[in-house]
């Protein structure tokens, strides 16, 4: 079984929010970690390779220094990386990159397409589903558990109140939550090997199938009217009070606000 | 991009969620913002329906507001499934061509609204926030043409750390989904009947119609805590597992739901559904009890949104207390069970 997992290198936090003077996100500006619906869709992508032998191959779309996240997909067990990354596919939105990963994924061979549902930094859960419809697979998104039989995958696909089990033969893609599983760590051995194993660069010229006119910031049909840091809200009260008095000071508060 | 036809596309349309045959609250909040949108157009607001034997729905979309209802009524479309709802609703699109299309951000409109978009090649803005008519750009620019009548719809970004206005200034429809819960629907109009049109595009199943072998309800043992008015929320300071009993007191009195910071789920005391942050989920309820949480930023960047919050901790420098509307300095195993207490004694 041949299995293609989606990742992307997202920005963390702790580093703050940068943009570009076009309202961009400023990637390059920000530490990154892997987005984790992504990481339990490798996890997920791994365990199928335990259980029925498999060729995991991580792609990713983004700047050069995306290698990174490729090399800690490799440590944790996957056999190849693919970094999709050319100036010209820069400022994408969601329908862009998922036209330019199809365009990648269309040069391999794959039985299953894993992401993540959604990545922390836009929080879309589009690209998914988008490269689904541009490769016309069958998509099964908010996936909490997947099984293999034959030539199918069993699904749980979750919803707000339920979930239903559902069968589709491979070729397909899914989409990973969370929740799936407890991703793995990366093993001290694995770390040397990661850097071992092989990373190809593919730029624009290896997109298969792809309109010049539907890449980048140009073929992005969103557009960036206007962006900003968000204005936190400040401190309220803060009150050092015995037990008795906390409580009759909240109690006030929430009769104020009528809550109570 | 092709700018040619974009005139073509009229009225703005919103995909009425419906499951088990019962219409989701979404699909009337987004009546009411089609409504608002609709006006500044001069334009009429336009309710997809689809599903299995859903015609019976269509009166109580006019009651909230839709102008015309266009129902797609077939058996295939019984349960959601991405591929036959995806093919009505690009159809649907195709053939009646609106300026604009609602989609609640729901696990239903969050998979097909992706799918559509990318089907009629146009863009799809995530869980707005706040829809409105203007110009893009919007403040005029030498050299480039300041389009009007424009839908800018606003979303938050990174874990809402960033606020950010999205226009789709040259494809057709301009399409969103839109958080639940954000829009008011209108007062319903008693009596009101639907001007309905049938259209069904007809239904081939392929590969991609994917075989539900089952539909298993409620089978979570975890609320979700995204859809909790009140979250009572427990990190570290909590101590134990055994010793959120208090918090779920707490939770209960309140009708609330118990969520958690990273720390509790690393520990094992509470499942990684519960987790509220960065690396978990991003909760905006009506009041938000941090206790025993420190607060660090990737905690806070998934729950500052929050109508209310309300912070116990015993250190008075926690960076908790600088998101905090209200924050009791002192000892949460004293404070939260007397706080229960004073509210069953409230409630009773």
């Amino acid at each position: 079984m041949k299995i293609v997992v989606c990742v992307k290198q997202v920005p963390d936090t702790k580093g703050g929010v940068k943009f570009n003077p076009d309202g961009t996100l400023d990637r390059a500006a920000m530490l990154t970690i892997m987005n984790p619906d992504d990481k339990a869709g490798l996890e997920a992508a791994l365990r199928l390779k335990e259980q029925y032998g498999a060729e995991v191959t991580v792609i990713t779309m983004g700047l050069p220094k995306a290698d990174e996240v490729l090399r800690e997909a490799l440590a944790m067990g996957a056999d190849k990386g693919i970094l999709v990354t050319d100036r010209v596919l820069g400022g994408a939105d969601t329908w862009a990159t998922s036209t330019t990963i199809a365009g990648a994924i269309r040069n391999l061979e794959y039985d299953l397409i894993i992401t993540g549902r959604q990545a922390i930094d836009g929080d879309t859960a589009q690209v998914g589903p988008q490269i689904a419809e541009h490769l016309k697979l069958p998509v099964i998104s908010y996936a909490q558990d997947i099984k293999v039989e034959g030539d199918s995958v069993i699904v749980q696909r979750q919803y707000e109140d339920r979930y239903h089990e559902l069968k589709v033969k491979m070729p397909c893609l899914i989409t990973a939550l969370s929740e799936l599983n407890q991703p793995r760590y990366m093993m001290p051995g694995g770390i040397f090997d990661a850097y071992d194993k092989e990373v190809t660069v593919w730029g624009r010229a290896d997109l298969k199938d792809v309109d010049d006119s539907d890449l980048g910031l140009k073929g992005s049909p969103t557009k960036i009217a206007k962006a900003s840091d968000k204005v936190r809200k400040g401190a309220g009260e803060k009150v050092v009070l015995d037990t008795e008095e906390s409580v009759a000071y909240l109690m006030g508060k929430f009769k104020e606000k009528h809550i109570i | 991009m092709n700018k040619m036809g974009l005139e073509e596309f009229k009225g703005v349309f919103v995909f009425a969620q419906q499951v088990d045959n019962v219409l989701d609250g979404v699909a009337f909040e987004l009546l009411g913002k089609g409504k608002d949108l609709a006006k500044d157009l001069n334009t009429d607001v336009t309710a997809v329906l689809i599903g299995s034997g859903v015609k019976g729905l269509a009166d109580k979309l006019a009651e909230y507001g839709a102008d015309k209802v266009i129902v797609v009524d077939d058996p295939e479309l019984k349960d959601y499934r991405t591929e036959p709802y995806a093919h009505a609703l690009a159809s649907v699109i195709n053939e009646y061509k609106p300026e604009i299309m609602l989609v609640g951000a729901t696990a239903i409109g969050r998979d097909l609204g992706p799918t559509v978009s990318a089907r009629v090649k146009t863009g799809l803005t995530a869980d707005c926030t706040v829809l409105e008519i203007g110009d893009f750009p919007l403040v005029a620019k030498e050299g480039e043409e300041q389009l009007h009548n424009q839908l800018l719809m606003t979303r938050p970004a990174f874990g809402g750390n960033t606020i950010a206005t999205i226009a789709c200034p040259y494809n057709r429809p301009q399409m969103a989904t839109v958080r639940p819960g954000v829009m008011q629907k209108i007062a319903p109009i008693a009596g009101a009947k639907a001007n309905v049109i049938e259209f069904n595009p007809g239904f081939t199943p392929d590969n991609r119609y994917v075989e539900i072998l089952n539909v298993v309800k409620a089978v979570k043992n975890t609320a979700n805590i995204m859809d909790a008015k009140i979250l009572v929320s427990g990190g570290r300071g909590v101590g134990s597992k055994e010793n959120f009993k208090l918090l779920e007191d707490l939770a209960e009195v309140l009708g609330g739901t118990v969520s958690c910071s990273r720390a509790v789920v690393e520990n094992g005391w509470q499942p990684v559904d519960l987790q509220v942050g960065q690396t978990g989920k991003t909760v905006r309820p009506q009041i938000y009890f941090a206790i025993g949480i420190s607060g660090a930023i990737q905690h806070v960047a998934g729950m500052e949104d929050s109508d209310l919050i309300v912070a116990i901790n015993k250190d008075e420098d926690a960076p908790i207390f600088d998101v905090a509307d209200y924050g009791l300095v002192g000892d949460l195993n004293k404070i939260v069970p007397a706080l229960t207490a004073a509210l069953k004694a409230e409630v009773k």
